[in-house]
């Protein structure tokens, strides 16, 4: 009985054949380490957003009059509702720290390079939304930074020439940001960039499939079949669906299903993430200012300029790179050329090798000092914008940007390591 | 159903011809959906002009006005404030207000119509943080100079007359608002002669 009406479903609409495709018979590496969590955890928090967005809209109320007390009702006389809106202030910030190793993961391992380019811009589309998505959400509470930190990212709009003044304008839907920026902002929150999102993760996985996965040696798992590749006994245990081996075109070598392997394998990194997460919610909620910022606490007002207005920190690598630069439209312009860099790597690079394993030294120490400029940078972005940090925050964009037009010199005639045959 | 050839020409016509209605038609329905993120009648009508009494104003005292959501300043500068603004226009970026940042009836030394009364915007021309005014004391800021606006943000200075000085971020001056008075205790912000 079950079984007719499997076959029936399946007849019309093949979903055990889609499931075995991405999930059951989909080959995964089988050396993927610990750097392969944050896409499912990626995944996990966007889940976790929507979640407990949603059921926050049910007592939220979108409007300069009542967002800020809605909010502190939520907190305080909502049956937890302070957990739902911990979750998900909370989530923000895990969003942005799963997502940020999940990027440094692929620099590592060049999982940017060929073929996986729309792959990588997928994930750049992503961030791009994220970050809108967040800017917006950040809004919604109706604080004091809140406000100031729109008044201060819309002002970014206002530094572009000619029209800068006209396209806040229209921004705000105000001359200033009021109840009408508030409406407007929540109804992108909540609707118009989750749909975009959801479409654009939907969009990243299905080229992630299409391509494959990269893995730590950067090296393919699908080899073409022209009688040389020898498949070894554990290769020979698996069936992986015949979409991947392309008709016998392709032979799949040290894969393993992706179910159940690597989701019990991504089971345990939930748990760990959920062990730190919950950790957090119940005991730093506000990340120790990080989170939450402290003025946020205090509703919105128009008058009153909070001594010092700092981005969530998430958004400070790029904040920083904005203030280094005296003109604000070049400074402006900087920070877009910021997130663009990282979007054009598959371009960048111009090596043929993908993993840090098998590069340069030169490679590995230009990544690091990468990542030691985004963290300063990060650091410089919530700081004051005086004397010396100004200075510091000059140098390390210099040094942010020397990483890519490095990379572009050095990829080209790079002196690699021998790449193995086989996954180590 | 006919066995007519396929005409290419007058498929490629069709296909071209439909593609463009369509997008005007596009265009056109987007309209409405771009435009209604202006701002509304209420808000234009909320951004109209205020008035503020100055006749309790003390020299050296400094009152806000809201105007369309922002802090306009009110000081009324006693002559030694006055005669300081010529002292530091070295250190300032655009001492004339030669960018266009005031009606030109401000464009002056004391940018204001009358010389005791600054009306401006007290809204920092670098990200739209609000200065905070430093009487007396600010020489900490900038060196000879005993009163001025500090923004907390980003560290931009002006002085009493609202023009930046240099090296700080801002890159304009204070914006000065039209306004006028309507009697000598009376002032009109959002309005001036030449807007009525």
């Amino acid at each position: 009985m079950f079984k007719n009406l499997m076959s029936w479903i399946e007849y019309r609409l093949p979903f055990m054949d889609k499931m075995n495709l991405h999930v059951m018979q989909y080959p995964a590496p089988k050396n993927f380490n610990f750097w392969y969590f944050f896409g499912s955890l990626a995944m996990l928090v966007l889940v976790n957003q929507i979640l407990t967005g949603i059921w926050l809209t049910m007592n939220y109320v979108p409007s300069a009059e009542g967002a800020f007390a809605s909010v502190e009702y939520i907190m305080r006389d909502v049956d937890y509702g302070w957990l739902l809106r911990y979750m998900h202030s909370t989530g923000a910030s895990a969003f942005f720290v799963v997502v940020y190793l999940h990027m440094l993961r692929g620099m590592m391992y060049g999982s940017y390079q060929k073929p996986r380019e729309l792959l990588w811009i997928f994930g750049m589309l992503i961030f791009l939304v994220l970050m809108a998505e967040a800017f917006m959400g950040y809004l919604l509470p109706w604080g004091q930074m809140s406000f100031w930190g729109a008044q201060v990212i819309i002002g970014i709009f206002g530094t572009i020439p000619f029209i800068g003044e006209d396209l806040t304008l229209w921004i705000r839907g105000d001359y200033v940001i009021s109840g009408a920026t508030l409406n407007r902002f929540f109804a992108l929150h909540v609707i118009a960039l989750p749909l975009v999102l959801v479409i654009l993760v939907f969009l990243h996985i299905m080229a992630l499939h299409e391509v494959g996965s990269n893995n730590p040696d950067g090296i393919d798992i699908k080899k073409d079949n022209d009688g040389t590749v020898e498949q070894t006994e554990a290769d020979k245990k698996f069936t992986f669906h015949q979409y991947f081996t392309r008709g016998g075109k392709k032979v799949i070598v040290d894969a393993i299903p992706f179910h159940p392997y690597y989701t019990v394998k991504d089971l345990l990194g939930v748990a760990g993430f959920l062990l730190i997460f919950a950790w957090v919610i119940f005991f730093f909620p506000e990340g120790g200012g990080y989170f939450l910022e402290a003025p946020n606490f205090e509703p919105a007002n128009a008058l009153k300029t909070p001594a010092h207005i700092a981005p969530v920190w998430y958004f400070t690598p790029f904040y920083a790179i904005l203030r280094a630069i005296p003109h604000p439209f070049m400074g402006a312009v900087a920070m877009f050329a910021a997130i663009l860099a990282i979007a054009l790597l598959p371009w960048l690079d111009r090596g043929k090798v993908r993993s840090l394993r098998y590069r340069s030294g030169l490679h590995t120490a230009n990544l690091i000092n990468f990542c030691i400029s985004f963290v300063a940078l990060g650091v410089l972005g919530v700081l004051p914008a005086e004397g010396v940090y100004t200075l510091l925050a000059q140098i390390f964009s210099f040094t942010y940007f020397g990483f890519f037009i490095l990379l572009w010199f050095y990829s080209k005639n790079e002196k690699t390591k021998p790449l193995p045959v086989r996954l180590t | 159903m006919s066995n007519a050839p396929v005409d290419h020409g007058r498929r490629r016509f069709l296909t071209i011809a439909t593609s463009v209605v369509g997008g005007v038609g596009a265009i056109g329905a987007a309209v409405p959906f771009v435009a209604s993120w202006m701002p509304s009648e209420k808000a234009k009508q909320a951004g109209a002009a205020v008035s503020a009494d100055i006749s309790k104003l003390e020299p050296g005292q400094l009152i806000r006005v809201e105007w369309r959501g922002k802090p306009v300043w009110i000081v009324k500068r006693p002559q030694a404030m006055l005669d300081e603004l010529a002292t530091h226009e070295d250190k300032l970026r655009d001492p004339e207000s030669e960018v266009e940042q005031q009606p030109a009836y401000a464009q002056n030394r004391h940018r204001s119509k009358k010389p005791e009364i600054f009306v401006a915007v007290g809204i920092c021309t670098h990200l739209g943080c609000s200065p905070t005014y430093i009487i007396n004391d600010f020489a900490a800021q900038v060196e000879g100079v005993k009163s001025g606006f500090f923004c907390p943000c980003h560290g931009s200075k002006f002085d009493m007359a609202g023009r930046v000085f240099q090296s700080v971020p801002a890159p304009k001056n204070l914006q000065i608002p039209p306004y006028m008075f309507t009697d000598d205790n009376t002032i009109l912000i959002g309005e001036d002669e030449g807007t009525v």
